[in-house]
């Protein structure tokens, strides 16, 4: 009988692990309460739902300080661990509040909702903690599969339909790459273990061996398809749109600061003397995604297509920051990821409150004269719009600016720099129309209703808060999204 | 040529092939047999006395059906899918005779052709394949009863496959190994239980943990095998003959023969996991007395099967499928956890 | 003998991959997958990895090909249906990318395949291979196993929510 390892558990560990446990237990709980009888309006789900976020992310806090591996190097518990799984908590946490009337509302199935949004956040959480191509392929998968149902919860509408088959069969068909690559990367490199691989290229020149190089590629374009890059961004727009509001806002945020997570730590841990080479095509890919995003937002009348391509643009800033490389450049991509999904949660929040029952108001007319009928709720996303277009004070701004201060200093990037910052005016344009929507427009026939509930409300106001102080005490983040990559290497 | 025997890889596979010979060509009389007897039990069920004209007891009457079946005109549909059309009924048999390779019908080496480590994990995935041979005949014949038939038989043999594959893991469990003839081996001697050696076999039947599966087994072959209560696939009162009306002639006599064959490969696993295999009295000093063994319990398990067909009445469709989902997998589910922690248990009592 | 075996298997697999995306009859392209998969459970028993080629054609070949197939005579789809310019100018950039990329794949091949270093485990027939998967199953790859099945619980209940019922009418209470 061959010798099998027996894995040893210390305390610290459970609280490690606690978020997989409590968001599996609470996953698995949502579905079994189903049994029981509820109250027609009962909030249950996103009771359990809230709770089980903030057990995750208290036993997470716990342990922050500690570095462990476990399960033999898959699952790492490091600073970059405790930030993105704090992130993801905090995103959680954010959806339920904003999907808590909408759902009510739009009379979607809570239980089910509140299970597929804990099990996408646990997706999530293994594919930032997980130091294994194995696993970090298998939480990607736990994420995306949530997230294709989630997408198409709005059954009766043919748009929502639509938009889960489309991500479902796109999404599926950049898993296939992304295995393949892993595939051809052990292969390769004899190991699916990221510190593993990493340190057998750094002894061995593999750097231009084709075998390495197709499966790099390949794992790049798996994930540059989950962080919507162009040109793997096509299912973008029709998804975010199809989708139900609170869940396009859920996912803009989550699913692309967990595909950058892990793209972040397979660039650092793995790749990194291949990654040296890709500074120019990671630049060129920033270039397009950034400007195909711009440049089509502009056009668009519907807000959540905006924001669709809005967020096509963002992840190529945070491409720049990746092209950077090196430590300085990925704290740069995690500060932004941060900062982007407040502020885009928060837009999404206040879009959820549009409309009444199940009609959805979210055409840039719909905002006509928004701002004087509602003036907190117009000058909410006129800040979120703002923090978006980065114009200080907001954290929108100081993200950027990490940004490009890190390209900056490679010389050869200095190209995309002045074309994000080009980029970066030509938005300003698209998100100031929603203002001017707002303030300057007269509403053509009825105006549109306005769903008041306080966890919504919660949620802007903890959203607006982060914006706000993000903006102006950026330190202390920065500080944060440093020490958690340090941290990783 | 005398170095080739030599060869004992050659040896090995001339052994096999003889095996292989001799089973196929029992089979095939086996089968048409066992038609014959299927006729004479309904017969005497229904108070009638069968097949009885042609030879002495009508027991030439499966040469005459052979006969009779082999100058039937071929008749192919219009719009028919000729290639899949012709393939389906290979299919039907192919999987039933490729499990006979692993099915101790004595003691191994001798009265089993190949004694592989994953002898029921290859009749599971055999059995998973059989499904093709209906799907496609009833797909192919371009005939909205036939269609029907096969997908009602694809949904019924899918979702008693579950059940079925799960009542075979306690016997797993209490075995600890894949392959038939190591199943078998585990169910030799007498059984022990309270401390004492009972005047039982050691049969996993007799074991009280796998009474369950043994019966969701065997609930599950019916609607593998197609039979009433189970034979939704070719309801007669509603699909004519379902998946295979459109065939005729030797297409349809291989379909026939995939039934039976299948039946008594089912009942053969069923032998050999819970009713002991080819073990019995007097096996140990004369080892071909396995093969006795092992036929007898066949033989009364297929009697069984023959006599459910006759006295069940047909479930009805919804009413197969909520039985399958929520009976007997859950109930087969509940039980492979109670043997394992009761095995447990017992391993570390 | 092996390698005999191993070319005839790898042959199968090969031509009944290509014949999957070039037949026109979806049926047919169904019946070649389970071919080629069953294939594929033949190079896995000549590896010596039983347990493996039978789980590829029980779960395969079996299950979810048959679903496959279930799905596409439901859809009765008879014959590639699409025709006209744009499915031609389709086809055709579609041809050309693949040619590329075969192109670049060929350029990337003649600077020579390195593998990495081939961790030479001896195989562990103790108990046979299912023992043997079953131990690293539940030891070193217990995460990504427990993962796995949560995986298929998200895909379970995705199925029950996006299938279950017909949807109420806009407006409508459900």
């Amino acid at each position: 009988m061959s010798i099998v390892p027996q894995p040893t558990f210390l305390a610290l560990d459970w609280w490690a692990l606690g978020p997989v446990l409590a968001l599996t237990a609470g996953t698995i709980l949502l579905l079994l309460l189903e049994f029981l009888p509820q109250r027609a309006n009962g909030n249950r789900g996103g009771i359990v739902s809230l709770l089980t976020f903030l057990a995750s992310g208290y036993a997470v806090w716990r342990v922050a300080g500690e570095k462990r591996e476990l399960f033999g190097g898959m699952f790492v518990h490091d600073p970059m661990t405790v930030f993105f799984t704090l992130l993801f908590c905090a995103v959680g946490v954010l959806a339920t509040l904003m999907s808590w009337d909408y759902l009510k509302r739009t009379k979607i199935n809570q239980a089910e909702y509140y299970a597929l949004l804990l099990s996408s956040v646990l997706g999530m959480v293994v594919m930032a903690a997980s130091n294994d191509l194995v696993t970090v392929f298998l939480g990607l998968e736990l994420m995306s599969l949530a997230l294709y149902v989630m997408v198409g919860f709005r059954r009766s509408q043919l748009e929502s339909n639509e938009a889960s088959l489309k991500y479902f069969l796109l999404g599926a068909f950049a898993s296939g790459f992304l295995l393949y690559g892993i595939a051809l990367l052990y292969g390769a490199t004899g190991s699916s273990n990221l510190a593993m691989i990493g340190a057998f290229l750094a002894d061995t020149p593999l750097a231009t061996n084709p075998m390495l190089l197709m499966g790099s590629l390949l794992v790049f374009v798996g994930f540059a398809f989950k962080v919507a890059a162009a040109p793997f961004h096509m299912w973008t727009p029709d998804v975010y749109e199809g989708a139900p509001t609170s869940v396009t806002g859920f996912m803009s945020a989550g699913a692309k600061a967990a595909g950058f997570a892990a793209l972040l730590r397979v660039a650092l841990r793995a790749l990194g003397p291949v990654m040296v080479d890709w500074t120019q095509l990671l630049a060129v890919i920033a270039f397009l995604t950034m400007t195909v995003g711009n440049v089509t937002a502009l056009l668009q009348g519907n807000l959540k297509r905006m924001l669709a391509y809005s967020s096509i643009a963002h992840a190529g800033y945070i491409l720049v920051a990746v092209a950077a490389g090196g430590p300085e450049g990925a704290s740069a991509a995690v500060f932004y990821l941060a900062t982007y999904s407040f502020m885009n949660i928060g837009a999404f929040a206040v879009l959820t409150m549009l409309g009444k029952g199940r009609e959805e108001r979210v055409l840039m007319s719909d905002l006509a004269g928004l701002g004087f009928r509602e003036p907190l709720l117009g000058l909410a996303l006129t800040a979120f719009m703002l923090s978006l277009a980065g114009i200080p004070p907001m954290a929108g701004f100081m993200g950027k600016l990490y940004i490009f201060g890190e390209a900056v200093k490679h010389p050869q990037l200095l190209w995309v720099v002045v074309a994000g910052v080009l980029n970066s005016v030509v938005s300003v344009y698209y998100y100031l129309r929603v203002t001017v929507s707002l303030y300057m427009k007269e509403p053509e026939g009825e105006p549109v209703g306005i769903s008041w509930g306080a966890p919504a409300v919660l949620a802007i106001v903890i959203t607006l808060a982060a914006t706000l102080w993000f903006g102006l005490q950026a330190q202390g983040l920065w500080i944060q999204a440093q020490n958690s990559v340090m941290g990783l290497l | 040529m005398a170095a080739l025997m030599q060869n004992e890889a050659f040896q090995v596979a001339l052994w096999a092939m003889v095996k292989v010979g001799i089973i196929l060509g029992v089979m095939l009389g086996v089968v048409s047999y066992l038609i014959y007897a299927e006729r004479k039990i309904c017969g005497h069920i229904q108070a009638r006395t069968g097949p009885n004209r042609v030879g002495p007891l009508g027991l030439l009457q499966p040469i005459a059906d052979v006969g009779k079946l082999l100058f039937k005109e071929e008749f192919i549909p219009a719009g028919a899918n000729k290639v899949v059309f012709h393939i389906a009924p290979i299919l039907a048999v192919f999987p039933a005779i490729v499990t006979f390779s692993v099915i101790p019908m004595g003691p191994a080496p001798m009265f089993v052709v190949t004694d592989i480590n994953v002898g029921l994990l290859l009749f599971l995935a055999m059995s998973s394949l059989g499904v093709y041979a209906i799907t496609l005949g009833g797909w192919s014949s371009n005939n909205k009863y036939a269609l029907l038939g096969g997908l009602r038989s694809s949904a019924q043999m899918i979702s008693y496959e579950l059940a079925l594959g799960l009542s075979t893991i306690p016997v797993l469990l209490r075995s600890g190994t894949l392959s038939l003839s190591g199943i078998v081996d585990s169910q030799a001697g007498n059984l022990k239980a309270f401390g004492t050696t009972l005047p039982l076999p050691n049969w996993g039947i007799f074991h009280w943990y796998l009474v369950l599966p043994f019966f969701i087994f065997l609930i599950c072959s019916f609607a593998e095998t197609n039979r009433a209560p189970f034979d939704l696939p070719e309801a007669e009162g509603e699909l004519v003959a379902g998946f295979h009306t459109e065939y005729s002639s030797m297409k349809w006599a291989l379909f026939f023969l995939g039934e039976y064959m299948n039946m008594i490969v089912i009942c053969s696993i069923m032998v050999t996991l819970y009713l002991g295999g080819w073990h019995g009295p007097g096996v140990d000093k004369f080892a071909p007395l396995g093969l006795v063994w092992f036929l007898t319990k066949l033989f009364a398990l297929l009697f069984f099967f023959i006599w459910v067909r006759w006295t069940y009445p047909r479930l009805r469709y919804d009413q197969l499928m909520g039985f399958g989902w929520k009976v007997l997998l859950p109930a087969s589910i509940v039980n492979v956890v109670i043997a394992a922690v009761w095995l447990y248990w017992r391993a570390n009592a | 003998m092996v390698p005999y075996l191993f070319l005839g298997f790898a042959a199968l697999l090969v031509a009944t991959a290509l014949m999957v995306i070039l037949h026109r009859n979806p049926v047919t392209s169904a019946l070649f997958l389970v071919l080629s998969f069953s294939s594929l459970a033949g190079i896995y028993l000549l590896l010596q990895a039983e347990f493996i080629g039978m789980v590829q054609i029980i779960v395969y070949a079996g299950a979810s090909m048959v679903l496959f197939l279930f799905v596409i005579m439901y859809l009765n789809l008879q014959h590639d249906v699409e025709k006209g310019a744009q499915i031609a100018l389709r086809r055709g950039i579609g041809w050309m990318v693949g040619a590329l990329l075969l192109l670049f794949a060929g350029l990337l091949a003649k600077k020579g395949w390195v593998s990495g270093p081939v961790a030479a485990l001896p195989p562990d027939t103790t108990g046979g291979n299912a023992a043997a998967i079953g131990r690293v199953l539940y030891s070193r790859f217990l995460f990504p196993f427990e993962i796995t099945s949560i995986l298929l619980l998200v895909a379970m209940v995705g199925a029950i929510v996006l299938a279950k019922g017909r949807p109420a009418p806009q407006g409508e209470a459900e």
